[in-house]
Order: structure tokens, then sequence, then C-alpha cells
């Protein structure tokens, strides 16, 4: 069990303040907000990199750091693997020296024993005489992993582990993560400031923004009722929800959601459960069932609530889950929108996004 | 060519940029990292020799050293000697006047590698003493190379402080730089001419070698 209380108060005033509470075991905590809510801070703080300006963090039992009895364990003692936005492999060593390097006190056999073994375990096995120049993003990061794990820490802490890569590759090696990450029988506390990073990795999430927290929850609760307007803009989805898959067909995925049925484009990455995103613009309001459309999903409903939305209006229709769309004011008043209206809810199948949720 | 006179000068500076090795490396390492405020302070003391007259460098020093100064006692009474026109005398004051020779080019050497290398160390359960052998010292190589040919080669060329501390005594504090003085003043110009040529193809070498180690991170010292 990790307690944290840490508070850090810069020299240029700036402070950052956070309370964690990690259980034993596999869990991934996330840490999300934009660039300078301080989620790096605190990760450096439980890894000893900072010291604290106030508070007390305690690992199983162990104080790592107490600010009223002035203790600091160095970050030598603290059993944690540490991967470094940028990798921080250092350039002049091969991987397999990388991957060794905190493992000079045991033997020669012993070592090239467990380097082998995690090599293999994380698919570098076969880089272990490369230089990291000679490395891609992902392969870095692999062995940045590897060598973070080969001590067998008991906490593993990740400060943006995604962010040095784009697009495909992103992608790719976010699905292997979170499959290391599962897999792994420690706690880890993962910095992000991509959502959909902090939905599909976390299993509790802290959104942080200005130095504190705004607010906490699984990553469905919070992404699907932000407290705040920094936690719904920074997602930007009006409508999030769970939803599991009943049947593919080409290149169409039919999720069940709530109580209704809808179509999305199939990411083909394998799984089966999905956070299912939809913007409320791309929500499209029918008073009667239209005839042929190219939108693939209309779901019948009754009007639940009606609310400015800036400049727009906010319309949430009960079709088994709440959808909201995001409509014009004269469109509200010609369609008679008010609290339990029947209306047909409509949108593209492409319009969906599915983001996996890693079970 | 006067032997004796390089032997002198060879044993100095030997000696000199050993001694600066030991001790300029912490040094190096406090003023590349510390984070104290008061730090530009001991910079600047450091720096003191490169824009101090020898001769006023040399004058402290022989005082300091002298047989009314405490450590003048304190030493004399530890050796039946003093240390002024003396080898070690000369050790001491080269030093001191070489130190920011030793100094600059490691802690701009030791400023310029990443943090996130040596904190990454710290994770990986390396103290602060392998770090700075295993990821500090590999990264900073051509600094320290720099920082000890520098110490030997401007402990070589120097005359003010040797004048100063030294004196002028053949097979103890005769150095090069004395040397060439001592035939320009009685005329041997051909003696002086031909020391001075050796001196100068040294110099040139050795900074040739020292820009050879960084040609791209521009200037060390």
């Amino acid at each position: 069990m990790l307690t944290a209380e840490i508070a850090k108060t810069f020299k240029s005033g700036v402070q950052v303040k956070a309370s964690l509470q990690i259980p034993d075991g596999s869990s991934v905590t996330v840490l999300f907000g934009p660039s300078g809510a301080g989620k790096t801070t605190i990760l450096r703080c439980v890894a000893g990199l900072d010291q604290l300006t106030a508070g007390r963090i305690v690992f199983k039992d162990q104080i790592w750091a107490d600010v009223a009895s002035r203790r600091h364990l160095p970050t030598q003692k603290r059993p944690i693997g540490y991967l470094f936005q940028d990798y921080a492999l250092f350039p002049n060593l091969h991987v397999r020296d990388n991957i060794g390097f905190g493992l000079h006190q045991l033997a020669l056999s012993d070592r090239d024993e467990r380097i082998r073994r995690t090599a293999e375990s994380l698919q570098v096995e076969d880089l272990l005489d490369r230089l990291p120049t000679e490395l891609s993003g992902g392969q870095q990061q692999r062995v940045a992993l590897a060598r973070s794990l080969v001590r067998e820490p008991e906490l593993l802490l990740l400060d943006e582990p995604l962010s040095a890569l784009d697009g495909v590759a992103r992608d790719h090696v976010r699905t292997e993560l979170a499959r290391l990450l599962r897999r792994l029988q420690i706690p880890a506390i993962l910095v992000t400031h991509d959502w959909v990073d902090a939905l599909s990795l976390g299993d509790r999430l802290h959104v942080m923004n200005r130095g504190v927290v705004l607010q906490q929850g699984t990553p469905q609760e919070v992404f699907a009722k932000p407290q705040h307007t920094e936690v719904a803009s920074a997602v930007g989805m009006e409508n999030l929800v769970a939803g599991r898959v009943k049947e593919r067909s080409a290149d169409v995925v039919a999720l069940q959601v709530g109580g209704a049925e809808l179509y999305a484009v199939d990411p083909h990455d394998g799984h089966h459960e999905y956070f299912v995103c939809i913007r409320g613009e791309n929500v499209t309001l029918e008073t009667g069932r239209a005839g042929l459309s190219s939108a693939r999903n209309h779901l019948r409903g009754r009007v639940a609530e009606v609310s400015p939305a800036g400049s727009l209006m906010k319309v949430v229709v009960d079709v088994g889950f709440d959808v909201a769309a995001l409509v014009t004011r004269q469109a509200v008043s010609d369609m008679a929108l008010a609290a339990g209206a029947e209306v047909f809810v409509a949108f593209k199948a492409s319009a969906v996004h599915l983001i996996p949720k890693s079970i | 060519m006067n032997w004796e006179a390089i032997v002198t000068t060879l044993k100095l500076a030997t000696a000199t940029a050993i001694v600066l090795a030991i001790i300029g490396l912490p040094i190096s390492y406090w003023v590349a990292f510390s984070k104290w405020r008061w730090k530009f302070l001991v910079e600047a003391i450091v720096a003191l020799p490169l824009v101090l007259p020898p001769t006023v460098l040399g004058f402290y020093v022989l005082v300091a050293m002298g047989p009314h100064s405490p450590f003048g006692r304190w030493y004399d009474s530890l050796t039946g000697h003093g240390l002024p026109f003396t080898l070690e005398g000369l050790v001491m004051a080269s030093t001191l006047y070489s130190l920011p020779f030793a100094v600059q080019p490691v802690a701009a050497a030791f400023r310029t590698i990443d943090r996130r290398l040596i904190e990454a160390s710290w994770t990986l359960g390396v103290s602060s003493w392998g770090t700075f052998l295993r990821v500090i010292v590999p990264h900073a190589k051509a600094g320290l190379i720099a920082g000890f040919v520098l110490s030997f080669a401007h402990t070589v060329g120097e005359f003010g402080v040797v004048l100063m501390v030294g004196g002028n005594i053949p097979g103890v504090t005769r150095t090069i730089s004395i040397h060439v003085y001592d035939e320009v003043q009685s005329m041997n110009y051909a003696s002086a001419g031909t020391t001075s040529l050796v001196l100068l193809v040294f110099s040139f070498v050795i900074l040739s070698v020292v820009y050879s180690l960084a040609p791209n991170r521009g200037r060390i010292i």
C-alpha cells in the first residue's frame, strides 16, 4: 500500500498538491492533465527525485519521506522502477548494459540470466547488442521498460510513456503496455496528458490542473461525468459509455450499450470491451423515422433534458443509455424539443470512436 | 638546450597536474551541480588566477608560505624546512595558479550531461559515487582529458609565480621559462631561441590535442 500526502512549493511560488492511496497488487493509477499541471512533480516526489515541502510518503510500512521528522529515503533505496519521458537510455551503452545497469551487485552469470529473461519477456532479446540510437521509438520504450523492471521493483512509475511515439506506433505500443501492466503484479503510477492513454490504461484516474487534483475516480466515472469544465474540455466528448461487442461483420461491429445496440467501425484490434465515445456535434435528432440515410445508427428515445451549452443547446435523450446531442437553438424550437418528447437519435458508424477497455 | 630546466619543468607540471586532477574534480563537480545561491563567489575565486597578475598571486603565496605566517611555521615544524624556493612550494603555488584550467573544462563538461541520465542511474539503485564513475565520468571524458592536459601545459608556461615563489635555483626551481629569461638577460639569443621554439611547438601540439577532443562542443577554455 502506498499512502502519499504530497505538497511541493517551488522557488517560483508554484504549488503542487496531491494525495494518493494505492493498494498492493496490480493496478494502474493515472495522473492526467495538461502540461504544467504538476503530474510529473508528484511522480518525482514519489521516486525521491524531488523533495517534499510538506507531507509524507509511506510504502508498505516503510517511510519514504516525512517532512515533519525530516526524513527522506534516497531514490536508490526505494524499490521503484522509473520510466522517463524520453526513456533516458544511456547513449554510450549497448542495450544489454542499459538493461543490466542496476544489476552491478549481482554475479556476472546471474546478471546475464536476469537480463536475458527480462529481455525475452519484453521481446527485445534480439536487440541486446545494439546501441540506443539504432532503435525505433517503440523499441527504445521496451528497452527502457526492461531496464526499470529487471530489478523487480515493487512500484512502477511511468512518465508520459507514449508521448515520444506517434500515430500507428503509439496505438500498438499502448495495447502492449496495457497487457504488460495487467501482467505485472505490482501497482503502477502513470502520468499522461492524453485522454486515450488515461482511459485505456488506467484503473483509477486523478485529474490534475494547476497543481491540484480536480477529480478522481475510475476513468469512466471521470470522463462520463466530468465535474469541472477543465476535465470536460480536456476530453471534448459529450458521450462516453461502456460497450460490449455483440457481433462483428466485415468492417462493422455491433455493440451492446446499456439497453441499446449500436454500430461502429471495427478497429480490428481483437478487444471485446470498449469505451464508446461520440461527439455531441455528430449526433443528429429526427422527429420521425427518416427514410434511407447514410447514418447506420437510428435509436428511438425520449428527451430527458435540454440545457444551454455555449451558443448551442445540449439535448440529452434516453435511448437505453443517455446520448447527448449538440444542436442549434432554432432546431430546439422548430422540433419542439422538451423533456418527454419522443425523438430519433442518428449518428454514423464512423462517428463512434472506440477505445479498448483493458481488463 | 638546458636539460636541467626541462626536467625541472616536467617534474613541476606533472606534479601540479596530478594534484589538480585530485582536488579539481570535486571542485568541478560542486561548481557544476551545486544549487547554493552564493556559488558564483566560489566560481569567481576559482577564476581569479586568470585575471590576477602572476606576480600578485606569487606575492600572496610567498607571504602565506613565509616564516611569519602560521601556515609557513606549521609546515616548517612538520618538515624541518620552509616552502619558499623549493619544488613543493612551487607545486602548491602552481596548483593555485592553474586551478581554473583544471576546473573550468571539467565543470563545463559536467554541465552538458543530461540530468535525466544521472537520475535514471539513481532510480536503478546506483549510488551517487557509482553514478559519478559510471555515468558522469564517461560522458565528461573529453573535458577531463582537457582539464588534465591544460593544467599541465599551463604550468609548463608559467613565469611570474615561479619567479616569486621559486626563485631561480638551478635543478630545483629554475624552469624553462625562467631559463629563457636568463638567457635573454645575458644576451644568449641563440639558446633562448631554441628553448622558446621548443616551448612554442609543445604548446601548439597540446592545444591541438585539446581542441580535437571537443570539436563541436564550442570552447572549453
